[in-house]
């Protein structure tokens, strides 16, 4: 579990973060939304310590990570896998290499041990075929998968997920969505998403965290987000047509006065 | 203001690389590539610059000592001196400022915009320990002895430059190197070369590690660092003169 308790952030005169707090629920998908410079990125930042906050704390099972030495946030971080936006795969290193890294960097394990263990990750992640590619042959989404191969294959405690989905086509985002919130499932992981894509909102949010203008809007989890009364958060997450309809016809669903397949013809007209 | 921000970062940077490695197999693979990268990656250029080097300055020395009374080894003696005490060490740490420093900064620059950098931090990796030392460590290894090299080939370039003209035998040239040889202008060169391989390397590695922005401005790194690195290069090289000899 990952708990944020009154995180402030600004640069220069101008605050980013204001006065957030947080529980990221243990072994959950945590969704972090929210319009662009809403913070939601400085947030994941702070949490994962590539920015320092200027107040608050935060805790990693328990222990203030704000304030840890330098050695024992060493330690911690060797438990967090991250994926980011642009998958920050090394440009000089074959798809294998970059799974591989910090195997070599961690472990004393013989080249068998690694090999194998690399395998099994890029088998898991759907790619077999990609062993020797270097990141610039290979597709965004192909990318994204072994970002994400990278952040698991030192079994990690905490999967933090950089707007997984974009530059991405609905198809593939799902396929990537599916994943994360499989391997969270698989090996009970404290995964954190910062994510614009309400399909990913929708389909594996367990909680969401509704960012606006530096503070936390909203929380809930992808159920009660139908229900939502917040305006800001409705007019954020149903902002097209298209998606309030698709909204109606889920409470109209889940409150049992529509069948969605024995009326979807009627609805259609 | 700016510079005295500027100088407190860039030793602050210095004074971070100095921990332990993580993994030290990791790291030699990452030393001796550097040392590939900046060693064998630079000696054509720096052969080709050092045998012109000297060629061009027997044949310049020669077209200045016209008095019958300067013996024609004198020439050789000039070349030989002229290449140790300045052209190898600074023309070619020049020139390698822009070989390895646009390299460094483009590269650690590219790591910063596309977030590897990062990548390396959340793993709980020291990245000036893993991305700036072992270059710096590289070049103070590798440059001196690309300084040696060069030295050899400038004079050997000036021997075939003097012996193709028909300026001076080869006999008249190997007197002229043996004749007043001080040793210490050996030292002095290998000393510039130490000074200036620590500028080539740690300066553009400042810049391309704080990189902000993107493309545009990995590029403004790269020339800025090899524009700073030329400026400290000569000045040093004015101080070390000032100083040493």
């Amino acid at each position: 579990m990952i708990e944020v308790k009154h995180l402030k952030k600004g640069f220069g005169d101008k605050p980013v973060l204001k006065d957030v707090s947080a529980v990221m629920e243990e072994g959950k998908c945590n969704l972090i939304i929210g319009s662009s410079g809403s913070g939601k990125t400085v947030l994941m930042k702070c949490l994962v310590g590539l920015f320092q906050p200027d107040g608050g704390q935060i805790f990693y099972h328990g222990e203030e990570f704000t304030t840890m030495t330098d050695d024992r946030r060493k330690e911690v971080r060797k438990e967090i896998g991250m994926l980011f936006q642009g998958s920050a795969l090394f440009d000089s290193q074959t798809v294998e290499q970059n799974v591989q890294f910090p195997l070599n960097m961690f472990t004393n394990w013989t080249t068998a041990e690694k090999r194998k263990r690399v395998n099994e990750v890029l088998e898991r992640v759907e790619l077999k075929d990609a062993h020797k590619k270097f990141p610039a042959e290979i597709s965004g989404g192909m990318k994204k998968r072994v970002g994400i191969a990278r952040a698991i294959v030192l079994n990690p405690k905490y999967l933090f997920c950089d707007e997984p989905n974009s530059g991405l086509d609905p198809q593939t985002s799902l396929v990537i969505d599916k994943l994360i919130k499989e391997l969270t499932d698989e090996y009970k992981i404290t995964t954190v998403i910062n994510t614009h894509d309400m399909n990913s909102v929708m389909e594996i949010g367990d909680k969401i965290i509704y960012m606006y203008k530096g503070e936390k809007e909203w929380e809930g989890t992808n159920k009660e987000i139908i229900f939502s009364k917040n305006q800001r958060l409705n007019d954020f997450i149903f902002a097209s047509e298209f998606l309030r309809d698709a909204k109606d016809m889920r409470m109209l669903e889940q409150a049992g006065k529509i069948d969605n397949d024995r009326n979807m013809d009627e609805l259609m007209k | 203001m700016k510079f005295i921000t500027e100088f407190g970062r860039y030793l602050l940077m210095l004074k971070g690389m100095i921990s332990q490695p993580e993994n030290r197999h990791v790291y030699w693979k990452e030393f001796m590539h550097q040392c590939n990268d900046i060693g064998i990656g630079s000696l054509p250029i720096v052969a080709i610059i050092s045998f012109f080097m000297g060629a061009v300055s027997t044949l310049q020395t020669a077209y200045q000592l016209v008095s019958p009374l300067i013996p024609k080894s004198t020439i050789a003696q000039i070349v030989r001196d002229t290449v140790l005490l300045e052209f190898s060490p600074t023309l070619v740490c020049i020139v390698l400022a822009g070989v390895i420093g646009s390299r460094i900064a483009s590269e650690l620059g590219n790591m910063r915009v596309s977030e590897q950098i990062d990548a390396l931090e959340i793993m709980g990796i020291n990245t000036k320990t893993y991305l700036v030392a072992p270059k710096i460590v590289a070049a103070l290894i590798v440059i001196p002895l690309l300084i040696v090299v060069s030295a050899g080939l400038g004079i050997w370039g000036g021997w075939i430059a003097g012996k193709a003209s028909g300026i001076l035998s080869s006999n008249d040239f190997q007197r002229g190197l043996l004749g007043s040889f001080q040793p210490f202008n050996v030292y002095f060169m290998l000393i510039k070369a130490y000074v200036f391989a620590f500028i080539i390397s740690s300066v553009p590695a400042f810049y391309g590690y704080y990189v902000e922005g993107g493309a545009l401005e990995i590029g403004r790194a790269s020339t800025k660092s090899v524009v700073v690195s030329c400026i400290l290069i000569l000045f040093s090289d004015y101080v070390l003169a000032a100083i040493l000899l």
